[in-house]
């Protein structure tokens, strides 16, 4: 479905690239020293080792920041949000407001998230979130943006023909559907309150969270309906 | 259908990502001025053929934080590629197995 990004040439390649790293497919007797690293990532050590050798960086500042995305922060956070504005009308109004405040209340700001806009999804207008200019995203609510949002595919054709891309995930709209596109900047980042799955009163917060995909706050897709 | 997605395809990209916000912490650059650089060699990049948004994005990456750490001399290129140089020649002349360091081709 998502070919046009090559979804699936990346996930192949990274399947690949896994194999490619695993322990037992080395031919120790072919080739006795270490594997050679890709050319780049030579490079990148080169960069790290200067710079530390100058104390302009520590190492473990970097393990740090790796370990943080990595592990730590992901849409999980986006979804709470999500969640919480879906179950709670004073914090979804609060959120139209000042959505920084909120979002830092929760512990979701800092690094590319300091000036957040939330859109609400509703059924005359639908939100799609891109970045032309290169991948202006919402680190602390989404964590680091997927291979799709940073192709020139996602990123040309997102404000060109955004119809023909929500199709390409599987989104079709109603005609009366407007699709209003937002493109981020370093400076502003936009996360989509997509609607509410029919079906769902009552439901905790904690179960909402389910529904609430990375896509669907990006705006390539819709909130899970139970 | 569901391989959940690494969040960097490859570890140099992890690297190269630390390694930049890392040096916004730390004051060297303010975040919008390196996506106005960062933009540019993806420009440039994309008119040969359409970036991916993998490997060759951070491949971008790269050649534009190499390019500023040059200009501010911070890292100078020639030393950059002495260093790059070095670990090759480390990564080649250690044993498959043992830690590699710098130290190796000493």
């Amino acid at each position: 479905m998502r070919g046009d990004f090559g979804v699936q040439a990346w996930t192949s390649r990274l399947l690949r690239g896994k194999l490619l790293h695993m322990p037992h497919d080395h031919h120790d007797h072919d080739h006795p020293h270490s594997l050679l690293p890709p050319a780049p990532a030579l490079r990148v050590k080169a960069l790290e080792t200067i710079l530390t050798q100058k104390g302009l960086l520590d190492p473990a500042a970097l393990d740090e920041i790796i370990d943080t995305y990595e592990n730590k922060i992901g849409p999980r956070n986006g979804a709470h949000v999500v969640a919480k504005a879906w179950s709670d009308p004073d914090f979804a109004a609060r959120l139209h407001e000042d959505a920084d405040k909120e979002l830092s209340a929760l512990g979701y700001y800092g690094r590319q998230g300091e000036h957040m806009v939330v859109v609400e999804n509703t059924p005359e207008t639908h939100n799609m979130v891109v970045c032309t200019l290169c991948s202006c995203y919402p680190w602390p609510l989404l964590g680091i943006p997927p291979g799709w949002y940073k192709s020139d595919a996602y990123r040309a054709r997102a404000v060109r023909e955004p119809r023909a891309v929500l199709a390409d995930f599987g989104v079709s709209l109603p005609e009366q559907t407007a699709v209003r596109v937002w493109d981020s900047t370093a400076e502003v980042r936009y996360l989509v309150l997509p609607m509410r799955p029919r079906s769902t009163d009552g439901w905790s917060e904690e179960a909402l969270m389910d529904l609430v995909t990375r896509d669907s706050m990006i705006g390539t897709g819709l909130a899970v309906q139970p | 259908m569901s391989i959940p997605e690494p969040v960097f395809e490859a570890p140099w990209h992890a690297q190269l990502f630390a390694l930049t916000v890392h040096l916004n912490e730390a004051g060297h650059f303010a975040w919008p001025d390196w996506a106005e650089r960062f933009s540019a060699t993806l420009k440039q990049h994309g008119m040969a053929r359409d970036l991916n948004g993998g490997d060759d994005y951070f491949t971008a990456w790269l050649e534009t934080l190499e390019a500023f750490l040059a200009e501010v001399e911070m890292a100078d290129p020639d030393a950059v590629e002495q260093t790059r140089a070095a670990w090759e020649r480390a990564y080649l002349s250690t044993e498959h197995g043992k830690p590699v360091t710098l130290d190796a081709t000493v």
